[in-house]
């Protein structure tokens, strides 16, 4: 599903490279914790896979796809295969959760009928029932992310983003957040989360990958968050 | 679908955006206006300068008693021999084309005719001082006219020559002079509002830049990124010229009509006239809006 093959990425106005020499593979429907201090190139990781970023050098293929040969205007079309969950959620503060949810739909031109039909499903699979028409100021940390991910997750893209998505959220609430990302990690979505959320990495023991001033450091199949600290 | 989709957006742009949004209306309805204003008056004097061409172009007027012109302080007014002298004259000289004799008596009437709706002057006027002259018609205006006002210039009989064109030329100088200044001030206005567009989207792009960013996220096509903002710098344009067009038909109906008592044009513009200028209006707002707008939202809308 994402494939790195010797990726470095080196920004601008910076001396040392964000990534250095990744080689990485995700396969179908993995559930990888990329975990790391602070400008360890967790972020930059997940831009390149959504093309926000070009790399420095070396090969990028997401969804069988090299990202190196795809055309500008085809990069939209990748990014619809493609959910994204971040720390401060990015809900907009003018629409209510189904307004959220359906606008993700509304902007690539989906029909009212496939958007009726939808965007209930998925605010009833993060747990969101019968809170449709609130507003964004008027849901908790915890269940703007929820609407975050059902947006996310509504065109059932085949890759899952989350970039520390339980950054702004207390440990309780966020036992619920990893439980709605894994039912979706069953359903086959490919799930690559970004996170310092040690507690979380720990009791889930799914993939890691520790990077460690760009570079791939550790990489181990039911890990934990991390031993020397 | 889509499109009540596009149109939702670009009404939510527009409302946000609104002191910009008629900021921008305002000034492209002003230039597009005295752009077209300046080409109504293009238009005026070339159509006025057809239409004289082919009319009088140089009147010789003869001596009255009261005259002071030439020789007749002198010799008084004109005598019928004189009349003929001249007449012989003229229609002897190369490049006349036609010559016509105004008696007196049709000067006084042609005189009431022509200033009808003003009972003072003609009240005033000692009908007597009203001379009679020769309209005479030349081949080739400028040339001729020099020749043959340096014939008849001190000819017994002849008090003053005039040479329409000269009038004209004044006229002429004068509606250049103010088709200058309107395009100039046109111009200087253009800018304007082309800067204004570009600010008008910038300022539409930054407040909407969190819809924009969630659109890119989530997979939207670049057009469709885009189009709102496309969509709103269209219909600013559009209202401006609608705006102007009104202005224009008020220019062409009220102003340049009340100019009429004061200069004399001959010939009127026609409608065709004025819809060819509203149609260029409309372009050059085309134009400037739509490439304005495109190449801001290059600059400042990542896609």
């Amino acid at each position: 599903m994402i494939h790195f093959d010797n990726v470095t990425k080196t920004y601008a106005n910076q001396g040392r490279p964000a990534l250095e020499n990744v080689n990485l593979d995700i396969e179908k429907s993995e559930f990888v914790f990329l975990v790391g201090p602070s400008g360890s190139g967790k972020s930059t990781f997940l831009r390149l896979v959504l093309k926000e970023e070009r790399p420095t050098s070396g090969r990028i293929h997401v969804i069988g796809r090299d990202l190196a040969r795809l055309t500008n205007w085809k990069v939209p079309l990748l990014r619809r295969r493609i959910g994204c969950v971040f720390q401060d959620f990015r809900l907009l503060p003018n629409k209510n959760v189904y307004q959220n949810i359906a606008f993700a739909l509304e902007v690539i031109g989906k029909p009212r009928r496939f958007i009726r039909k939808v965007v209930p499903e998925v605010i009833d699979l993060v747990g969101l029932e019968g809170k449709r028409d609130r507003m964004p100021d008027e849901l908790s940390g915890g269940e703007q992310q929820r609407v975050a991910m059902a947006r996310a997750f509504v065109n059932r893209p085949m890759i899952l983003l989350a970039d520390e998505p339980t950054g702004n959220i207390d440990p309780a609430t966020s036992i619920g957040i990893m439980k709605v990302l894994d039912r979706i990690n069953r359903t086959g979505t490919t799930v690559v989360m970004a996170t310092h959320d040690a507690a979380i990495v720990d009791s889930m023991r799914k993939r890691v990958i520790e990077l460690e001033y760009g570079k791939v450091v550790r990489d181990q199949s039911r890990g934990v968050y991390g031993q020397a600290y | 679908m889509r499109a009540q989709f596009v149109f939702h957006e670009v009404w939510i742009g527009l409302r946000r955006n609104l002191t910009m949004t008629v900021a921008l209306i305002v000034v492209v309805a002003i230039s597009l206006s005295l752009l077209g204003t300046g080409l109504l008056f293009v238009k005026q004097v070339d159509n006025t300068r057809s239409y004289w061409q082919s009319r009088v172009q140089l009147s010789v007027y003869l001596c009255t008693a009261a005259s002071l012109g030439g020789t007749c302080a002198k010799d008084g007014a004109v005598t019928p021999a004189e009349i003929s002298a001249i007449r012989n004259e003229l229609l002897g000289t190369h490049d006349v084309t036609s010559v016509q004799f105004v008696s007196q008596a049709q000067a006084v009437q042609q005189f009431e005719q022509e200033f009808a709706n003003d009972e003072p002057i003609v009240k005033y006027t000692d009908k007597d001082q009203i001379p009679s002259s020769f309209e005479i018609r030349l081949k080739n205006t400028e040339a001729d006219a020099g020749a043959v006002t340096s014939v008849m210039d001190g000819a017994p009989g002849v008090s003053e020559v005039v040479d329409d064109a000269s009038i004209l030329d004044q006229f002429y100088k004068l509606l250049d002079g103010a088709r200058n200044a309107v395009v100039s001030v046109a111009i200087f206005l253009l800018i304007a509002a082309i800067l204004l567009v570009a600010n008008t989207i910038r300022l539409s792009a930054f407040n909407r830049r969190r819809e924009t960013s969630i659109m890119r996220l989530v997979g939207a096509s670049n057009f469709y990124v885009q189009l709102p903002f496309l969509v709103e710098g269209m219909i600013a344009g559009l209202f401006g010229w609608l705006i102007a067009t009104g202005l224009l038909i008020g220019v062409k109906s009220l102003l340049l009509s009340s100019l009429q008592s004061v200069f004399p044009y001959g010939v009127q513009l026609s409608t065709a006239d004025l819809v060819e200028v509203i149609v260029i209006a409309m372009i050059t707002g085309l134009i400037i809006c739509g490439s304005t707008s495109f190449l801001t939202l290059r600059r400042y809308l990542r896609v």
